[in-house]
């Protein structure tokens, strides 16, 4: 009963995906380049698997699991082709 | 923020909209109360999580916004129509234009697609609702209020006036200081999500909502397109909402992302805003699409031609609609090699979309072709969406494009493209449909009216601006003098608006006479259709089907009809159904106050709307509803009430 009450893995997910979003924000302390993208990296990471693991229940074993990996893949793509064609546009392609 | 800049004052068009607000408001309530309809309102409409109501409220929403921003339409060609015209004076002119935009794209195509999926999608794939049905009923109630806030900016602190796609600098703070482009964030932002709940709603609901032996290749096209645009929503959106949050920050708490100064950048708005965008474009098209398959296919009496490459097709369009964004803003300052793969990757979307043509045209050949109101719709939209695609593939050459972008020639392609593909696209649906929500058909000597007044003054209205854009004409100016010669056409133009205007008219007055004269049906499938919608009676119960269909065929309907292939085969189970919810709507209804609070940097309202938002979302999660069951009997009853039997 109680556990129905207070989803205990959910509630710590939520938890650490807050504390890792304030850890990032050290990455504005006066710090080393390297050791800024270090934290970011790090960060990110441990942030992205808690979502996936806690609340988009990858682990899982359903029926539903092409789906869910084709989803991911789908969303790489977008966001990668966001991030590089930007850079791409304004940085690598830039007529100067 | 002083009080005398609340209120637009110092056109008498404006104080005629006020006016007609008010009495609008007025005889609404007037009239709910004096016909005693507020309860009927309440647990009938406002607290529904339908589908098919949901759907209705969005139709019926987005036919409203059509008119708001045609009358936006009529009066942008009424003020160009001569030269030097005085009818609108410059600030008014670029909030008309701005707003036409975002209306006709985000609270009419959009809503209207999106409502022809919630009536349309649970029905064809079988299923009782969509999987969220309340998510669905926020997303509606979110997408209503960013539309009415949006609305109100017309007459309460000014409209954006900085173009739809509201590119900075202009649309910072330091350039427009009014009120108008916090409009467009909180708006958008609301509506927004909004959509985006829907997108994932759609995507659950087709991948796991299927009637039994409905496999992906089995789905009528419509459902395969609406799939296919709920990802590209999921992926697309994202980007809108913090591109949208952004600028909010930007303008509301002086952060520095779109400014020229202190490491920001102005143009990484018009990137964001095209990520989106360019996707958004195929949003209201795929669905259109769709719309247009079935159709045809029903009224050739032929299975769609090319079934796989029209899914293939698709899933090749929504990856490239990711791939083009940058031909937005090819003379923005980008080397060659940039506007060289953008060239490719836009010319190459049209080679899916030129299957998909002889795809309609090859279903076409040798049918039984019947020329009723949506098939005239479809195949018009054939030959003109493809003058459309053509500029489009002109446009596409970068080099090229220096020439007339931002030109008229600009706006007709993309009115030619828009218009044929969605706002034809939704009509057409609109009186394919509708004998199955309302259960008698839209008079088809009025539609064709309003067809041929329609198509024929589409052209008049938008040809000559080709010509126009050629000439040098570009676009959001609000006058021009008489030497330029743009006169003439501008005037034709004009005159083609105001066809479009009537051939509307008839449209709407077509719903009113059809309610009033139509003979109802009491077969729930009028146009001897194909796909698994018109299994059911219309109108459609609640639970859509008193019996779980078993689907064979790819058309299960047409193989239960000819090849003898039965659908419904089991006996009547007690059905579970979802059961209203007052939440949403007090959910939007809150977002709009915080909205609006925002918009005027009133932080103590917007805090307490906030936290308000905050308490609905946390009381919905501790809900429990367990639903409501509609027991055999009460089937049975409603099952012979449709049929016309007495109890």
């Amino acid at each position: 009963m109680m556990k129905q009450l207070f989803p205990i893995r959910h509630v710590m997910g939520y938890l650490s995906s807050l504390i890792l979003s304030a850890l990032a924000v050290t990455a504005l302390l006066d710090i080393p380049f390297a050791a800024k993208m270090a934290i970011l990296t790090v960060t990110a990471i441990i942030q992205a698997s808690l979502q996936l693991f806690v609340f988009m229940h990858i682990s899982e074993t359903a029926d539903t699991k092409k789906e869910l990996y084709l989803n991911i893949a789908y969303a790489l793509f977008v966001g990668l082709v966001t991030i590089f064609g930007s850079m791409y546009i304004f940085v690598w392609g830039w007529y100067s | 923020m002083k009080w005398d800049e609340f209120f637009v004052t110092g056109e008498p068009m404006i104080y005629g909209a006020m006016a007609s607000i008010v009495l609008a408001t007025i005889a609404i309530i007037v009239g709910l109360t004096y016909f005693k309809k507020w309860g009927y309102l309440w647990r009938e409409w406002l607290t529904t999580v339908d589908h098919k109501r949901i759907g209705v409220m969005y139709i019926l929403s987005a036919l409203i916004m059509l008119f708001r921003g045609g009358v936006d339409a009529i009066m942008m060609r009424l003020q160009t129509a001569v030269p030097e015209n005085k009818f609108l004076d410059s600030q008014h002119y670029n909030e008309i234009f701005t707003t036409h935009g975002l209306i006709m794209i985000l609270f009419m195509a959009m809503p209207f697609i999106i409502g022809i999926m919630n009536v349309v999608v649970p029905l064809q794939i079988g299923a009782r609702d969509v999987a969220f049905p309340r998510l669905n009923a926020i997303s509606f109630w979110l997408f209503f209020a960013g539309a009415m806030l949006l609305n109100l900016s017309f007459v309460i602190g000014g409209s954006p006036d900085a173009g739809w796609s509201a590119y900075f600098p202009l649309a910072s703070i330091e350039f427009s200081p009014t009120v108008g482009n916090n409009y467009y964030s909180l708006a958008l932002q609301i509506s927004g999500i909004g959509t985006l709940l829907t997108g994932i709603n759609f995507i659950v609901t087709i991948l796991k909502m299927r009637a039994p032996g409905m496999k992906l290749m089995r789905m009528p096209m419509f459902t395969w397109s609406s799939l296919i645009t709920s990802v590209i929503i999921a992926f697309a959106f994202p980007v809108l909402t913090v591109a949208l949050a952004l600028m909010m920050f930007d303008r509301l708490f002086g952060s520095q992302f779109f400014t020229m100064a202190n490491g920001g950048m102005d143009m990484l708005w018009a990137n964001l805003f095209w990520v989106w965008g360019h996707p958004e474009v195929y949003i209201v098209v795929l669905p259109a699409f769709g719309i247009f398959s079935e159709i045809i296919s029903t009224f050739s009496k032929k299975n769609l031609y090319g079934y796989t490459s029209m899914v293939v097709s698709m899933v090749v369009i929504s990856l490239l609609s990711f791939l083009v964004w940058a031909h937005h803003f090819y003379t923005m300052g980008q080397g060659a090699m940039v506007n060289g793969f953008f060239s490719i990757t836009t010319m190459a979307i049209s080679v899916p979309t030129g299957v998909k043509i002889f795809n309609w045209l090859f279903t076409m050949r040798k049918g039984k072709i019947t020329f009723t109101t949506p098939m005239l719709y479809s195949l018009a939209f054939i030959p003109i969406f493809t003058i459309g695609g053509v500029t489009g593939v002109m446009l596409a050459m970068a080099s090229a494009d220096y020439q007339y972008h931002n030109t008229m020639f600009l706006v007709a392609h993309f009115h030619y493209v828009l218009i044929p593909g969605t706002v034809f696209a939704v009509i057409a649906g609109f009186h394919y449909w509708f004998p199955k929500v309302f259960g008698f058909k839209l008079n088809e000597r009025l539609g064709k009216h309003a067809f041929w007044w329609i198509a024929v003054s589409f052209n008049v209205t938008f040809f000559p601006l080709f010509f126009l854009g050629l000439q040098g004409m570009t676009r959001r100016m609000y006058t021009y003098s008489e030497e330029t010669g743009f006169g003439p056409l501008n005037l034709l133009s004009f005159a083609g608006a105001l066809g479009l205007a009537f051939g509307f008219v008839i449209l709407v007055y077509n719903i009113y006479y059809s309610i009033r004269y139509s003979p109802r049906e009491t077969n729930g499938d009028p146009w001897d259709a194909r796909t698994l919608e018109w299994a059911t009676s219309s109108p459609i119960p609640a639970y859509n089907f008193a019996i779980t269909p078993n689907v064979k065929a790819r058309d299960a309907l047409w193989s239960a009809k000819y090849d003898n292939l039965p659908i419904f085969e089991g006996k009547i189970e007690p059905i579970h159904l979802p059961s209203n919810s007052g939440k949403p709507v007090i959910l939007g209804a809150i977002f709009f106050a915080f909205g609006f609070a925002l918009v005027f940097s009133w932080w103590i309202p917007a805090i307490i709307s906030g936290i308000g938002i905050l308490i609905i979302l946390a009381s919905m999660s501790f809900d429990r509803d367990h639903g409501i069951t509609v027991s055999v009997k009460e089937i049975m009853e409603t099952e012979k009430k449709l049929r016309g039997e007495t109890l």
